[in-house]
């Protein structure tokens, strides 16, 4: 590696009177000549040429710092993120949801960036490895297409094409929600820079960075449910009668990583936790989102009526059946069932062959009710 | 640094929602008058609670992609963006005069502007509307034009916007008559023809993107379509005039002029932006033009 104009960019850096402190790099000029500190020794009194030496020779420190005081940004959720798709030193805590790796110091860090490192953020796969003048290259793609030729997949440049991406699932339909796990694979962003590739991210998954970054810092300004359902007003104003138990029950449809890739940290309030799992992914979900308020609408008026003991006649497949479709609608499997699955309770003859039996048939309409059961109390 | 916020609705359903929000954003991006440039929504992500947190820039233009003032600008968009200081009376408007009101928020300064559709730069989008629709960059002699909104069943400025757009034009004297109509109330878009002695009669309306409204309702109330699923003719014959069915407003490449002219006006350095917007975007209707002329009526 050629670490010859970072050596340059450093020695230039602390004769301006700057110290130098970067991944155990630690440099500075003084009256007795320059100080130079690494992990594996300490030097003081180097005369320019010295210096220069003992940089050269320790060229990955040089152009590690090189790299990093190109991207900038000190304190930033930009900066951070970088590292920490490189495993280099991040400030803060881990958060929660990772398994995070420890972090790798500059010599392994970058015997690892010469084959690639790899971090996952939700369903992105984020590649950084070494230019030859001690840059970092990225490769952004779908996790699924590890390994994947860059030739074999649509490539992308502009960060903003990610939101074209982001619009539709495999089969078409609309994703409102960005971190749904039904991001569509096939396409790379092969070579973005450093700014593209957090801001390509920032469209796949918005704010995701942020939040975390906020997380680590111990800043997340988390909203619980009850803060955010009283906040809203018009349409969804109702949404904070909706009782207590709907909320696990919630959080439980909606938010559950098989539904929803960021981890839910927000609770029913601060001292009452709900009870489904937040998911194990690496960004935070801080408040309630648009659709889950959407949706909470819809329960918090269902939830406002009462319930009845109801008299059904079904036989107990037919029982069985009953719950074999609210399952397979409730993954999402109905299109999957082939139409000659009869043995699947959710296939569409077994549906109909019970509406037209116990649901009053094709014509019942769609108010339900008439035709199924009647009313005990 | 500064930074653009465009703050405009989105959809749980419909993924063309957000369309023409990306296009004016990215517009604004290719002319690089600000360091950073966001869409925000209410329905889609980044949602209006979590896009401040994105920015580095400490100065932040918040442009509501709005037609009105009203609930959205006054309530939803200050409240999520957690504008503490916010108070309606900051923008010191009877309806249709909101400029913008400097708060702070997340430790940032934050330049609350008044909705697009309100802005007097947006007379010139619903013209430029009318020209690509026509393919006329002349378009306003023997013709009408109906500025057309909701009315004030769900927001009274609304239809002060509608009025207040149609007053400009007409005052003008480019087109032989003007109107503002309406959907629910009088003068109802329905009886377009009643209201106009032109054969020729532009159909703007003051919409910030296409939806139920523009590509169902209004054109099945004219009677352009018996079904909007079939699609309708540009121009299509009604009871004896020709109606040139523009769809909504919003989607015009110019609507990037109005949001640059809203931060503008709040302080923003945008240099000679504005100019080239309004070139670029003069290329872009053309372009369009060229494609939909081939499309109409399919
Ligand atoms: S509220 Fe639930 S569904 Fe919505 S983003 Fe958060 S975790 Fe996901």
């Amino acid at each position: 590696m050629n670490a010859e104009r970072a050596v340059e960019a450093l020695v230039e850096r602390v004769d301006g009177g700057e110290t130098v402190d970067c991944d155990g790099l630690s440099v500075e000029a003084g009256p007795e000549g320059y100080r130079l500190e690494l992990p594996e020794l300490e030097r003081t009194g180097l005369s320019t040429e010295e210096l220069r030496r003992t940089l050269s020779a320790f060229g990955e420190y040089a152009t590690n710092w090189r790299y990093w005081d190109r991207v900038g940004g000190a304190g930033t959720a930009r900066r951070a993120f970088l590292r920490w798709c490189e495993r280099a030193p991040v400030p803060g805590e881990a958060t929660p949801g990772e398994s995070d790796p420890e972090p790798l110091a500059v010599p392994d860090r970058y015997d690892a960036l010469a084959e690639g490192i790899d971090r996952e953020w939700g369903q992105l796969l984020l590649t950084t490895t070494l230019a030859e003048n001690g840059d970092r290259r990225y490769d952004l793609r779908h996790v699924e297409d590890a390994g994947a030729a860059v030739e074999d997949l649509d490539t992308y440049d502009e960060p903003r094409e990610a939101r074209e991406l982001t619009t539709f699932d495999e089969d078409g339909r609309y994703r409102p929600l960005k971190t749904a796990p039904t991001l569509v694979p096939g396409w790379v962003f092969p070579s973005p820079s450093a700014t593209e590739l957090v801001s390509a991210v920032g469209f796949f998954y918005p704010a995701t960075v942020e939040n975390w970054h906020r997380e680590r810092e111990g800043e997340l300004d988390v909203d619980h449910w009850i803060d955010t359902a009283e906040r809203q007003t018009g349409i969804y104003d109702v949404i904070d009668e909706l009782p207590r138990e709907a909320v696990d029950w919630m959080a439980e449809a909606c938010c559950v990583d098989s539904q929803c890739l960021r981890r839910r940290e927000w609770e029913y309030d601060s001292e009452d936790p709900i009870d489904a799992p937040g998911g194990e992914g690496p960004f935070p979900c801080r408040e309630p989102c648009s659709l889950v308020i959407a949706a909470a609408r819809s329960w918090a008026i269902d939830e406002s009526e009462e319930s009845h003991t109801w008299e059904v006649e079904l036989t107990r497949g037919e029982r069985n059946q009953i719950e074999e479709i609210v399952d397979a609608v409730a993954e999402g499997r109905t299109e999957e069932i082939r139409e000659a699955d009869v043995g699947e309770g959710a296939n569409r003859y077994r549906a109909r062959y019970l509406r037209a039996k116990r649901f009053g048939g094709e014509d019942d309409g769609d108010e339900g009710g008439e035709g199924f059961g009647d009313l005990v109390e | 640094m500064q930074a653009l916020v465009i703050a405009a609705h989105g959809s749980h359903l419909n993924p063309g929602a957000a369309r023409p929000t990306y296009a004016h954003a990215d517009t604004v991006r290719d002319t690089g008058a600000f360091d950073e440039v966001r869409e925000a929504f209410w329905k889609e992500e980044p949602h209006f609670r979590e896009v401040i947190r994105t920015l580095e820039s400490d100065e932040v233009y918040v442009v509501p992609l709005f037609i009105s003032e009203g609930y959205f600008t006054e309530q939803v968009i200050p409240r999520e963006l957690r504008l503490s200081e916010w108070d309606p009376d900051r923008w010191d408007s009877e309806g249709t005069d909101a400029d913008w009101a400097t708060l702070e928020a997340e430790g940032k300064t934050i330049h609350y502007c008044g909705p697009v559709g309100t802005h007097d730069a947006m007379t010139d989008v619903i013209v430029r509307r009318a020209e690509s629709v026509t393919d006329d960059p002349d378009v306003g002699k023997g013709v009408g034009l109906a500025v057309v909104g909701h009315g004030t069943e769900r927001n009274e400025n609304s239809a002060k916007a509608v009025e207040y757009h149609a007053d400009r034009i007409r005052n003008r004297g480019r087109f032989d008559e003007v109107e503002a109509l309406f959907m629910d109330e009088e003068p109802e878009v329905d009886d377009v023809t009643d209201y106009f002695e032109s054969d020729d009669v532009v159909v703007v309306p003051l919409f910030v993107a296409d939806g139920y409204h523009t590509q169902e309702d209004i054109p099945e109330d004219m009677g352009l379509t018996e079904d909007y699923r079939e699609g309708w003719e540009v121009p299509a014959e009604v009871e004896e005039h020709r109606i040139w069915y523009a769809g909504a407003v919003g989607t015009e490449a110019l609507m990037a002029e109005v949001i640059l002219e809203r931060a503008a006006d709040a302080g923003a350095d945008i240099e000679n932006a504005i100019d080239r917007v309004k070139r670029a975007t003069a290329e872009m209707a053309d372009a369009d033009d060229r494609g939909s002329r081939a499309e109409a009526g399919d």
